[in-house]
């Protein structure tokens, strides 16, 4: 009885394994040739959710490299709670749009509840805490009273036109 | 480039790991070739843009000009900045677009091919000034939440199309009309079809005024993708969020049109004036009409030197929403004196007016060119921060540029 029930799970493992691998294989045949037809099909897109499944993929360290303090891909700085910051901030807006920001917490909140009641933000249960904590301390604001000197001047000879 | 190579690497390489086996067609992937998800496109390739071309935001493409790239009188495409609140479409066919005109206060709901739009009504040319509400807004302490437009999110490009008044009264226009609303194309950053990335409106005046435009041209040409092509709502003057891109239906309201960004506080200053960081009710918010008075110096850069005893050429444009500018004024010393400039009459209502000065320094040292304009109603330009508001809106503090004499 025993040998019978193992055979039967080795055929079964084994039909499934091939069964798996014969979709896969149709499946990536279809796209191959989808694209030899058609290679705009795939172009329309700029960040679609494939891009969530392979940064969450660990075999892949350079994806979330960091470089003098700076989290390449969204030139975020390196700090706690940078993490939770890249995995819910940075979906459906840039990290541009997070660093130009300087807010303290309580307009840090209130941001988040609008993006959640109006933008499709889901609860970000205790991340939220962190994320606030990541951007007041990183990203302050700074005061700039009622009109900042102009700085960063690039100095040049005018040749007058 | 080397970025581009790397994520093409991962992505084949992951693809491989998660399926557990190689890519069957990866060979045939082309060299330039990045898979679904994994584009970095040049933004200023991507919509023509000018190097010098500052990008606020990748998602939404948000891009703003430095001053001194605006200095041609009408506003090329390269310089032109770039503000949006949701995708840019895809995939548009114009030989199948169709405008719609419906709502409560129509007559007679109507469907225009673009064709028919095109070949029905009469064609008219203006240039318009076309400024993001927020522009400026970077300047505001206690900061407002949004882009951090710093003066570069203001172009006067030249627009063709036909009048908008011309298309309502084809459908006919009930005597209980308030408002129209735009509805585009565009799709909310999320993907949600349910949710759209905006839809504002002007009230009737405004949307019956000759120079309100339904464009299909921009400088002559097919309007660029990213500027609303094929068919772009143009309302000089306001606050360029009315000028709705990728139009395909307008709506004759009743009420105060109530799409995305109309309500709550979006493009809305406190009814009356609020201190510095004061929280301000949404009931005693405003709906931002015509833009104030401002100007740009565009010639030279900031940070000219030039030698003693030279004099100094400047030159820009001013601009008062839906008035004109009466007068342009410089000081080189922080506003205590002011001269005049001389000012061109605007080309149409609602474009912007050109002006220039050559200005004498008295001495060697580092000056400050600060420019003033002042609207038909006599209203100048503040050298401070205007009005403190939460949202960041209407910052006409007079523009400076920073000038050496050795």
């Amino acid at each position: 009885m025993d040998k019978k029930d193992n055979f039967r799970k080795q055929v079964r493992s084994f039909y499934s394994v091939l069964l798996t691998s014969f979709i896969m294989v149709m499946l990536i045949g279809i796209l191959g040739v989808t694209y030899m037809i058609n290679p705009s099909a795939f172009s329309f897109k700029e960040n679609g959710p494939s891009s969530e499944m392979v940064s969450k993929n660990a075999e892949d360290e350079d994806w979330d490299k960091i470089e003098n303090g700076i989290h390449l891909r969204t030139g975020l700085k390196d700090a706690d709670g940078l993490m939770a910051v890249v995995n819910n901030c940075t979906n459906c807006h840039s990290a541009k749009l997070v660093m130009q920001n300087r807010m303290n917490e309580e307009r840090w909140v209130e941001t988040i509840r609008w993006m959640q009641e109006t933008q499709n933000l889901w609860d970000l249960g205790e991340n939220e805490k962190v994320i606030v904590d990541y951007l007041v301390t990183n990203y302050p604001p700074k005061s700039k009273g009622r009109r900042e000197a102009l700085t960063n001047i690039e100095w040049y000879p005018l040749e007058d036109k | 480039m080397k970025r581009r190579n790397f994520v093409k690497k991962t992505t084949l390489g992951s693809l491989a790991g998660i399926l557990g086996m190689d890519i069957v067609y990866g060979s045939k992937i082309p060299e330039n070739y990045t898979l679904l998800g994994f584009q970095d496109p040049d933004p200023f390739q991507l919509f023509n843009k000018d190097k010098e071309m500052v990008v606020l935001n990748s998602k939404p493409w948000n891009m703003e000009a430095v001053a001194h790239l605006l200095d041609d009188k009408v506003t090329p495409n390269k310089y032109m900045f770039v503000r949006n609140n949701g995708l840019v479409p895809e995939n548009i066919n114009s030989k199948e677009w169709t405008l719609t005109i419906d709502g409560e206060s129509v007559k007679e709901e109507k469907t225009f091919t673009l064709e028919e739009l095109k070949s029905k009504f009469e064609h008219h040319t203006y240039q318009l000034t076309v400024e993001c509400g927020g522009n400026g807004r970077s300047e505001f302490d206690p900061p407002a939440k949004g882009n951090q437009w710093t003066i570069g999110a203001v172009a006067c490009a030249t627009w063709t199309g036909v009048r908008l008044k011309d298309v309502l009264k084809e459908a006919g226009i009930k005597d209980d009309a308030v408002y129209i609303g735009y509805h585009a194309v565009d799709q909310h950053l999320s993907r949600d079809p349910s949710k759209k990335p905006i839809s504002r409106g002007v009230p009737m005046s405004k949307a019956l005024q000759d120079e309100t435009l339904l464009a299909f041209k921009m400088n002559g040409e097919d309007i660029p993708l990213v500027h609303g092509y094929p068919l772009r709502l143009v309302c000089g003057g306001w606050p360029a969020s009315t000028s709705g891109k990728w139009v395909n239906r307008i709506s004759i309201r009743n009420i105060v049109h109530d799409g995305e960004k109309m309500t709550g506080t979006s493009y809305k200053v406190p009814c009356h004036p609020v201190a510095p960081g004061e929280k301000v009710k949404e009931e005693d918010m405003c709906i931002i009409e015509s833009m104030p008075v401002k100007s740009l110096i565009t010639y030279p850069k900031s940070g000219a030197i030039l030698p003693s005893g030279k004099k100094l050429n400047i030159r820009g444009h001013a601009w008062a929403g839906e008035l004109n500018v009466s007068k342009v004024s410089y000081s080189i010393d922080f506003g205590a004196t002011w001269s005049d400039c001389v000012l061109e009459k605007p080309v149409n209502r609602l474009a912007w007016q050109h002006f220039k000065a050559s200005i004498s320094f008295p001495k060697t040292g580092y000056y400050e060119v600060w420019a003033r304009a002042t609207d038909s109603n006599g209203v100048s330009q503040p050298m401070l921060l205007p009005g403190w508001n939460p949202k960041g809106y209407l910052n006409n503090a007079c523009h400076r540029i920073a000038v050496k004499v050795a």
